[in-house]
């Protein structure tokens, strides 16, 4: 009991509290960078940095914080760190941070990061707060990767950049589906990942 | 301390920035040189791309370009080598372009390909919404383009920034600057369909014209210059 009760900030967020497919933040970026898998699992892994950090910073300082500035605070606090991790995709992982451009600055405004620190790292101690950042940041991640597999493999043929279909389908007729790589079916395909969820969670249902 | 008192809230703010501005000067400063690597691996990639070569995954950029780019120097509009000690590598050509044409510095890397030796040369230029750049290859006859790569910064996706696909930059080869009796004209980029008077022509992209002239713009601006060190080579040829 006590072990699920520490852990709930971390597990909630993967399906019952997901932020993209239940709270439904982040939505813009989840659309932006899905064509492919390996962009989304590089913006997966930066968002859950930047979130889980910024979390534990903030809750380290939610005593000394003023509350009139502190979403100053913890935009300062989210801007150096994605500073911080667009540098270092710079410096080692240049294609990717060529192919997300703009995307990793914008984690700046994406509303889970704020909604999280809002929501959690001012209440609560830096651990459960590490904790839901790590969570949150994998829900999102897990919507990303999901939505990426299937965007990437009808819309390219690929996964990873891996060929995956056989030449001889393509000679039989099959044709990559360009409509795939355009962002109406990421909003699409994230609507279809709701709709399952809902049904087996009937209790989300409104 | 009062907390919502507004000297705490002034100090308080006052350290924040300087601590965070602390930490990502540190943070630059320790991952710049790798990033001025990347950089300068991109640009050679880039140069590669317009001889028609690409390093395989895994291949050392750094390594392929040492190998197939044998020699680079500076021109001038009169097509002399100048003996100035600048890196051709290092030209900012963004800045060249804007010159008048006699006091340009015009980068040549000498490529040894498969099939002969290549002279590219940069090209710098604006699309739609911000500039467009690449590399042109030419055939050491100094007329015939052997290859061509083009990049832009924001060009509209599926339309502008087409032309950084093959199937744009691959019309340009075989095509010739010169025209039969030693004219310089460029290369033009005309709607599909169409024909200019003279010269040789590529097919703009569709909802891409703005980008597309600046593409002919682009070419015509950067090779000029270039026309006495290509006569050279033509003679020689």
């Amino acid at each position: 009991m006590n072990f699920k009760k520490t852990f709930l900030p971390l597990f909630n967020p993967l399906s019952k509290d997901n932020p993209v497919i239940v709270q439904v933040l982040g939505i813009c970026s989840a659309l932006a960078v899905t064509a492919k898998m390996e962009p989304a699992l590089v913006m997966t892994i930066s968002v859950t940095a930047v979130l889980a950090l910024a979390n534990v910073i903030i809750s380290l300082m939610r005593n000394t914080i003023p509350s009139s500035i502190r979403i100053i605070v913890q935009l300062v606090v989210v801007a150096a760190l994605v500073v911080v991790v667009d540098q270092v995709l710079k410096a080692w992982n240049y294609e990717i941070s060529k192919a997300l451009s703009v995307f990793i600055g914008l984690i700046i405004t994406n509303c889970i990061i704020m909604g999280r620190l809002e929501a959690f790292a001012l209440n609560n101690r830096p651990w459960p707060a590490f904790l839901d950042g790590i969570g949150n940041g994998i829900g999102y991640g897990i919507i990303l990767v999901i939505v990426s597999f299937f965007r990437e493999l009808f819309g390219s043929g690929t996964l990873f950049g891996c060929q995956v279909f056989p030449q001889w389908w393509y000679d039989a007729g099959y044709q990559n589906n360009g409509m795939m790589i355009l962002p109406p079916m990421a909003l699409i395909v994230t609507a279809c990942i709701i709709w399952a969820h809902r049904s087996f969670n009937k209790d989300l249902q409104e | 301390m009062n907390r919502q008192s507004n000297t705490y809230t002034i100090i308080y703010s006052i350290i924040l920035v300087a601590v965070v501005g602390v930490v990502l000067s540190i943070v630059y400063q320790a991952l710049r040189p790798k990033q001025l690597e990347n950089i300068a691996d991109d640009t050679k990639r880039q140069i590669l791309a317009a001889a028609l070569i690409t390093p395989a995954s895994g291949e050392s950029v750094s390594e392929v370009y040492a190998s197939h780019i044998t020699d680079s120097f500076i021109v001038n509009s009169a097509g002399e080598r100048t003996d100035a000690s600048a890196d051709p590598f290092d030209v900012n050509v963004a800045l060249e372009v804007k010159k008048p044409a006699d006091e340009r510095q015009l980068p040549v890397f000498v490529c040894n390909t498969d099939n002969g030796v290549k002279y590219i040369v940069p090209v710098y230029g604006a699309g739609l919404w911000g500039p467009i750049w690449g590399y042109v290859a030419m055939d050491n006859n100094g007329d015939t383009i052997y290859g061509a790569y083009f990049a832009h910064q924001g060009e509209t996706p599926g339309l502008g920034a087409e032309i950084e696909k093959p199937a744009f930059s691959s019309q340009f080869e075989g095509k010739n600057l010169f025209s039969p009796d030693g004219q310089f004209q460029s290369v033009k980029v005309v709607k599909n369909g169409q024909e200019p008077a003279e010269g040789a022509y590529v097919h703009a992209i569709s909802g891409g014209t703005i980008t597309s002239q600046g593409v002919q713009k682009m070419l015509q601006n950067s090779l000029k210059p270039y026309e006495a060190f290509f006569d050279f080579l033509r003679a020689k040829h």
